[in-house]
């Protein structure tokens, strides 16, 4: 019997697994949307892992990261639940072990991860803004009328990109919409928001940080070449990406659960039926939101109560 | 009409002012309710937007003691915009249409005791300034030795065995500080629970995290504000040292502020307004053995944004890992969450490899 070890990155705008081997090699492998919904999303995940996976394989340890890895987490009752920072410096060091800069823009966040010597050093993750992230770039996508995948090859095509205010998503995209208006080509915008998302995101979170080769760059946005380039040009560097960038917070859980002492799992979550609800204690006015996650009509886990009060028990 | 004083929170020092107004004045003392998220809810709905934090806080403060029927409202002020706060929401309130008294006891940025005291005497004509001097000066000792023993807490509640057990002695010992009428039974409680706390069971490793807290002194200071930043520390197993208490803010800095400008000379050649110069000494210190730094302070805060860039200038030279939060009522929990983790695994990975 073989070990293998699953890790989920369950994020804003997609969710993704990997099954790892106990040479940190990837087995099996899956990136589907979230769509809102992280239960059913890594339902179907399971029960595309069910039927893909080696019967010799055995899965012992379990790790979630990302923004649902609590609620996934226990769900899939699992034996580590990390931060994605974290999960994404593991994940990365593992494939990239020279790494030193690891730049990460995903659907909601983004972040920028210094490395020293094989260890996380310093991070900056954007806080007040979600400007020049994924889900800004597949809303103006959706704006121009064109496939947000398809925006970085149209991006490429431009040799004259048209200077766009990034510093705040709602600006730049009235900046956009003007743009377009005053008869501006559509490749040249697209260009010139694919320049703003790399400049926006340097000024904004990766301001006075030092940013030393080897840079890494990942997230749902490093599959966009636009923006990879106008990252070169910018930077004036070479950029790394990978092609299983999307899954490094994934590959970063599932070998961080390594550590952790075996467990036992199945691929049958899909079978039972999960409900989460939210209740509002009333003990005092503070009114803690507590978080219930049942499994059938079973609890098997709640949160967000500030003290005994709030606390629900079977 | 019966009179009921109120003040806002801060922190856990609702129990020595309690105690001061108490004595000076001979009339009901309640203090504002717990700050809870109705609290910020009320503050926020009748602030100006831009205002920082602490303002939004005292002003919830403010409203859930007149619904609650206190008619005297006491606000301190001083250093950064705390000081137009007192002004500001007596404004506010009158328009909102409340009845009530408001009583400044700060003026110019300074206390003047011989005004505190007028203002006094005129709540309580018994007052003698014998009677208020002593009572004032029992209150500073009260002050003085409850931030002694928050410092030894701070050291070990990360480690305790029983759980709950530090903050149970601390309540109990908050009961029998206030009951204290003189500056010896006062000490003698003290030094009675100093010994209690350091007796407190406590599994402590020898080289454990220790992290360091900085910042704008509410945030600091008033755990609600920070989403109980040091409880979630000590859940982490953590020696947390902070120092920002109000001891501090009332005597020890105006003791210290020539000698942190001697140290810091290399960064800065003039105070920074607040507290900023203290974060600036304070990173160039905890740099020495401690393994973090976190810095805290409302949104907008305008002494610490002039410092910020002085502390990460230091801190990148003395090579020491610092986080900045800043609290705003639309701050989200699992932001705060997701970065104070990573810095937790930041700091244990960097001793581990050390």
């Amino acid at each position: 019997m073989k070990k293998g070890y699953l890790g989920v990155d369950i994020g804003s705008i997609s969710t993704k697994a990997v099954v790892i081997d106990e040479n940190s090699k990837i087995l099996l492998s899956k990136y589907i949307w979230t769509e809102g919904n992280p239960i059913e999303a890594v339902k179907k995940i399971m029960v595309d892992f069910k039927k893909n996976c080696p019967k010799d394989l055995k899965i012992v340890g379990v790790g979630t990261t990302g923004s649902a890895r609590r609620l996934i987490g226990s769900i899939l009752n699992a034996s580590i639940i990390k931060n994605e920072i974290t999960a994404h410096a593991i994940g990365t060091l593992a494939s990239y072990p020279d790494a030193r800069t690891i730049l990460e823009i995903g659907g909601q966040d983004s972040k920028i991860i210094l490395i020293d010597k094989k260890i996380v050093v310093d991070y900056a993750m954007n806080t007040l803004c979600a400007a020049g992230t994924g889900s800004f770039l597949s809303s103006q996508a959706k704006r121009l009328g064109i496939q947000v995948e398809d925006f970085g090859k149209i991006a490429l095509t431009s040799n004259n990109p048209t200077p766009i205010a990034a510093r705040c998503t709602v600006f730049a995209e009235s900046d956009l919409v003007h743009k377009a208006q005053m008869g501006y080509e559509k490749k040249d915008i697209i260009a010139g928001l694919c320049k703003s998302v790399a400049l926006n995101y340097l000024n904004n979170v990766a301001k006075g940080k030092k940013i030393i080769e080897p840079i890494i760059f990942q997230g749902g946005v490093s599959k966009n070449i636009g923006v990879v380039k106008a990252f070169e040009k910018i930077l004036d560097t070479k950029i790394i990406t990978d092609p299983n960038g999307h899954l490094m917070g994934a590959i970063g859980v599932a070998i961080l659960s390594k550590k952790e002492s075996d467990i036992e799992f199945h691929f049958d979550i899909a079978d039972y039926e999960y409900h989460t609800s939210s209740k509002f204690c009333s003990g005092c006015p503070n009114n803690c939101e507590v978080i219930l996650v049942k499994k059938e009509d079973e609890i098997i886990d709640s949160w967000g109560n500030r003290c005994e009060r709030g606390s629900i028990k079977n | 009409m019966r009179k009921i004083i109120s003040f806002p929170h801060l922190g856990n020092y609702f129990v020595p002012v309690k105690y001061l107004l108490k004595r000076l004045t001979n009339l009901d003392v309640w203090e504002a309710p717990p700050i809870t998220k109705k609290t910020l809810e009320l503050g926020n709905k009748y602030s100006p937007n831009d205002v920082c934090i602490p303002f939004k806080y005292n002003l919830g403060n403010f409203i859930e003691s007149l619904e609650n029927g206190a008619n005297i409202l006491v606000q301190a002020g001083g250093g950064c915009r705390y000081r137009y706060y007192a002004e500001v929401q007596e404004k506010i309130l009158r328009d909102l249409g409340y009845e009530f008294d408001f009583i400044k006891l700060i003026s110019k940025d300074r206390i003047h005791p011989l005004e505190v005291y007028k203002t006094f005497k005129n709540l309580n004509p018994k007052l003698s300034f014998l009677k208020f001097l002593h009572t004032f000066l029992i209150t500073l000792f009260f002050i003085y030795y409850m931030d002694k023993i928050d410092v030894i807490i701070r050291k070990r509640i990360g480690f305790e065995v029983v759980k709950n057990s530090f903050k149970n002695l601390k309540e109990k010992m908050y009961k029998d500080f206030s009951k204290c009428n003189h500056l010896l039974t006062l000490s003698i409680q003290y030094f009675k629970y100093k010994k209690l706390f350091k007796n407190l069971e406590i599994k402590k490793p020898k080289n454990c995290l220790k992290v360091g807290i900085i910042g704008e002194l509410y945030t600091s200071m008033e755990e609600f504000s920070s989403y109980f930043l040091e409880e979630q520390l000590a859940s982490m197993n953590i020696e947390i040292k902070r120092y920002t208490d109000l001891s501090y803010l009332l005597w020890k800095k105006r003791l210290t502020t020539k000698y942190m400008l001697f140290k810091t000379r290399k960064y800065c050649k003039y105070t920074l307004g607040a507290d900023g110069l203290d974060n600036v000494y304070r990173t160039l210190m905890l740099s020495k053995k401690y393994d973090g730094i976190i810095h805290t302070k409302p949104f907008g805060c305008t002494p610490e944004v002039g410092a910020i860039p002085i502390i990460k200038k230091v801190a990148s030279d003395k090579n020491i890992p610092i986080i900045f939060f800043s609290y705003d009522c639309e701050t989200s929990k699992e932001g705060i969450n997701t970065r104070l983790e990573a810095f937790y695994d930041l700091i244990k990975f960097r001793k581990e490899t050390k």
